[in-house]
């Protein structure tokens, strides 16, 4: 009698381990099926997910003048003209750049040496004129004191560019230089 | 409970303050920085715990456990808040130093996804007369959503956004000074504990609240067996 209910209890337990089992199977079946799914999608659409395109992206192919997109690079160094609302700059990959003009106010973190993604449409002078400038955050978080440091020592002209390796400042201790600056930052 | 919500606590407002007034400004974002003390915290634990949702819906679905589906259904509206939250900074910030409270670049729009998918979870599994099939439904939409996570993750990198890309989460040394990476892990710690307070408290309030009715139910059973004329007055 005992043994009849244990071989019982034990098929029943069999039968719900070959069900969790199937149900496992068709959850990372239908999980392979959508990743893949949304994969291609994202590979397919490449070109309309990114947020702005370079100065190179549009020596490639340019856009057909009167249609606005956004343009994004980095503020060339010593091109920042500003003429009363009005500002010339140039916005530069590296490899190729162009001349952009804006009327308006300019973010804070507007600088040389700093990116910035414009909205507008290429001008028939081939510039590009631009009715919105936003800044982009380069991902470098540093007190005004390690800043200091780094361009007392030569090592970074942020106009130039992007910071040097992380590794390098992230745990420099500014107060041990000397400086007129009080080290007050507690932290 | 009481020493979980005092832990909590007891990390997390040290850790605000040492963010909002001991830490130093940024060398070229000033004060704004200190939005960054929330803001990341939020943006990691709207990731993380949509992760645990998943976890628990594979739980839920594969194995039935009753828990899973109850920890499911009580994490879902905590993780819509902080997700709001990490959008909510994210857009104050983002008009001083960007020049724009919202872009639609693929790491705002994929957020602004999660919070959609948190909401969806929430509403889905309280749509239903029938809470299993709430739950189960609910754990659908969670393992689904589950592509978006490492669409937000690596959106940044994958394509060229307005979002600057990670400064502490990524292979290279952190882009951040010590002075600012450490209020940073300590809000994030005091945020993740009160995050995981939270969201016990509604798991135990949820169990007790079975269990009240669970013996609601079984005393209405009793009463209707025992005639109302025997009971004495």
């Amino acid at each position: 009698m005992s043994g009849a209910a244990s071989t019982g209890r034990s098929g029943g337990l069999g039968l719900a381990a070959s069900r969790r089992r199937r149900r496992m199977w068709v959850l990372l079946l239908c999980g392979l099926g959508l990743g893949g799914a949304a994969a291609l999608a994202l590979t397919a659409f490449q070109d309309n997910l990114v947020f702005f395109r370079s100065p190179s992206d549009i020596a490639a192919s340019a856009p057909p003048e009167g249609r606005a997109f956004r343009l994004g690079g980095l503020v060339e160094t010593g091109s920042v003209v500003k003429d009363g609302p009005e500002a010339r700059f140039r916005v530069t990959d590296g490899a190729h750049s162009i001349s952009v003009s804006y009327r308006g106010v300019l973010p804070d973190l507007f600088r040389e040496g700093q990116g910035v993604v414009t909205l507008g449409k290429m001008a028939p002078d081939g510039g590009f004129q631009a009715s919105e400038v936003l800044a982009r955050h380069d991902e470098t978080y540093m007190p005004p004191e390690v800043m200091d440091a780094l361009q007392r020592s030569g090592h970074w002209k942020p106009e130039e560019g992007a910071a040097p390796p992380a590794a390098s400042w992230n745990t420099l201790q500014p107060s041990a230089q000397p400086s007129g600056r009080p080290a007050g930052n507690g932290g | 409970m009481p020493w979980l919500w005092g832990v909590s606590l007891a990390v997390l407002l040290p850790a605000v303050a040492w963010a909002l007034f001991l830490s130093p400004a940024d060398w070229q974002q000033g004060e704004t920085v200190r939005i960054m003390y929330v803001h990341v915290p939020m943006a990691w634990l709207a990731m993380s715990g949509y992760a645990g949702l998943a976890v628990a819906s594979v739980l839920a679905l594969v194995w039935k456990h009753p828990l899973a589906d109850l920890a499911a259904r009580e994490l879902s509206p905590v993780g819509a808040m902080v997700t709001a939250l990490c959008l909510a900074t994210g857009s104050l910030w983002g008009q001083p130093m960007w020049g724009t409270w919202w872009a639609w670049d693929a790491r705002m729009t994929s957020v602004l996804v999660l919070f959609f998918l948190w909401v969806g979870h929430a509403a889905i599994t309280r749509a239903f007369e029938d809470e299993e099939r709430g739950a189960r439904m609910g754990a659908i939409l969670a393992l689904v959503g589950v592509v978006n996570l490492p669409i937000v993750k690596f959106s940044v990198d994958w394509w060229n956004t307005l979002h600057q890309p990670a400064s502490v989460a990524r292979l290279a040394a952190p882009g951040m000074h010590i002075s600012m990476l450490g209020p940073l892990l300590a809000c994030a710690a005091g945020f993740s504990l009160l995050f995981g307070t939270l969201v016990l408290a509604r798991v135990r309030a949820a169990v007790m609240e079975r269990r009240v009715q669970a013996l609601e139910l079984a005393r209405a059973r009793e009463a209707d067996r025992i005639p109302p004329a025997t009971v004495p007055a």
